[in-house]
């Protein structure tokens, strides 16, 4: 080969790149999420139902918020009727977060493990640690 | 020619992975088998191909540069497009490789009132240097769904791709940036007739092929959106080696993989392969010291020759006796 070292650094090179995906994780342990459902407000529910079903919520909340955010303050619409019917306050801070007041134990478990930075407390009202206002 | 042909491979291809997953619920054939499969198959290709390349003779350098070359000290010489030392030749693949120099000189003839007129064309190198770069970011953007803890570096990627904070889930650029570029790399193909006649089927597939991913990934961020954190459990599952299929991920999402998993198996046996080849570019790689430095070419075999002496020695009598003139007497 000609340059044969040079061409064999190279394809070194590229092997580590290529399997750093794999590389990088080794040794390191990973806890799944688990976002916890254990708050006063969810305890006193006879059923406990979100607003939609939960594969729904886990999929697609983000585009639920978002047209929430356009209800509330471009259209002045704030009440939200779900799929069954139900009435709900288009309310990020009296709807949602009343029942899931545990923002680190509920919102952040999956967004930190997917590393998503969503910039609802730009505006919002950041709950305290330790849930309930 | 070939358009249609690539196209509805790629359509066949989608319609695969929709009908294992959806209909026969082959999950972990998709999720599992096929990504391994694949990359086993890239890297070892890549290697293959590479060390193949690498084993062709280049005897000697090959000057069909833009430029000068070095002679003498008073004529002024075009140290990175036509160098004589090694770091000219580095700087020159840099050039290359990070900023597609080679395409930045790429003109474009054209008659005109019954003239030619040559003019540089940018357009190509400018669609090329987006669809890379966007490529490039959105894979290493994908990182994070390889590591347990994303690291700070690939969450500025990311944050800095989704700096306009348009809509939500964020409109990154790269996104929008890529779709364009890929479409006016096809659009080529298609509309200018010079380009379209020199098109084989193994230039739209990839087109099509990647389409498919940008159109699949971009589907699932933004319209019909997906259970990222299952598909995290997924991908981090690969790559720990401890694959697991979890539910409630969509053929959405089986379809984006399986797309990239066939383009990186298709990767080392196609024209893909231009991403090890411009390393090994003879034009690029080589420094012009052909006045400088004697290249022995290797498969000069021995020649028997032998000097006119020991000829002159051999057949001196019988020249004598033709009347032939001879040196000695």
């Amino acid at each position: 080969m000609y340059d044969g070292w040079k061409i064999i650094l190279g394809l070194v090179v590229f092997v580590i790149i290529v399997t750093l995906p794999f590389t990088m994780s080794v040794g390191k342990t990973y806890v799944q999420p688990k976002p916890s459902l254990d708050t006063p407000e969810i305890q006193k529910m006879e059923k406990k139902q979100c607003i939609e079903s939960k594969q729904y919520m886990r999929e697609s909340h983000i585009k639920l918020l978002y047209s929430w955010k356009d209800y509330a303050t471009r259209e002045g619409k704030r009440v939200y009727i779900a799929s069954d019917g139900k009435q709900y306050e288009v309310s990020l801070q009296k709807t949602c977060m009343k029942c899931h007041s545990n923002k680190e134990k509920f919102c952040d478990e999956c967004h930190n493990y997917v590393s998503v930075k969503p910039y609802c407390w730009d505006c919002h009202i950041e709950p305290k640690v330790g849930g309930l206002k | 020619m070939g358009i249609g042909l690539a196209f509805i491979i790629v359509l066949g291809l989608i319609l695969f992975a929709y009908i294992g997953t959806e209909l026969l619920g082959l999950n972990s054939l998709f999720a599992v088998v096929f990504p391994y499969v694949a990359l086993i198959v890239f890297i070892v290709g890549f290697i293959n191909r590479v060390v193949k390349w690498g084993k062709s003779p280049v005897p000697f350098r090959i000057p069909t540069t833009a430029g000068q070359q070095f002679s003498l000290p008073w004529i002024k010489y075009s140290k990175i497009d036509n160098p004589a030392t090694g770091w000219g030749v580095a700087l020159r693949m840099f050039f290359e490789i990070a900023l597609f120099r080679s395409l930045f000189r790429n003109t474009k003839a054209e008659i005109m009132n019954g003239k030619l007129y040559v003019g540089s064309n940018k357009w190509l190198w400018i669609g090329a240097l987006a669809f890379h770069y966007s490529f490039l970011i959105i894979l290493i953007r994908h990182l994070r769904f390889f590591m347990a803890q994303t690291p700070w570096c690939i969450s500025v990627v990311d944050s800095v791709d989704s700096f306009w904070q348009i809509g939500l889930p964020m409109v990154y650029m790269t996104d929008i940036i890529i779709a364009a570029a890929l479409l006016y790399l096809l659009g080529r193909r298609i509309f200018n007739p010079q380009v379209k006649y020199i098109s084989l089927p193994s230039d739209y597939f990839p087109l099509f092929l990647i389409i498919g991913i940008i159109a699949t990934g971009v589907m699932m961020r933004y319209f019909a959106r997906v259970d990222i954190t299952a598909i995290k459990e997924l991908t981090l599952g690969l790559a720990y080696l401890k694959p697991t299929v979890p539910e409630g991920v969509g053929s959405l999402f089986y379809i984006h993989l399986f797309l990239v998993s066939v383009l990186f198996a298709y990767f080392p046996f196609s024209k893909l392969m231009h991403m090890g080849g411009v390393f090994l570019s003879p034009t690029r790689n080589l420094a012009n010291n052909n006045r400088m430095e004697r290249h022995v070419n290797p498969w000069d075999y021995p020649v028997k020759h032998r000097h006119y002496e020991e000829y002159e020695d051999e057949f001196r009598e019988k020249m004598k006796k033709a009347g032939i003139p001879v040196e000695k007497e």
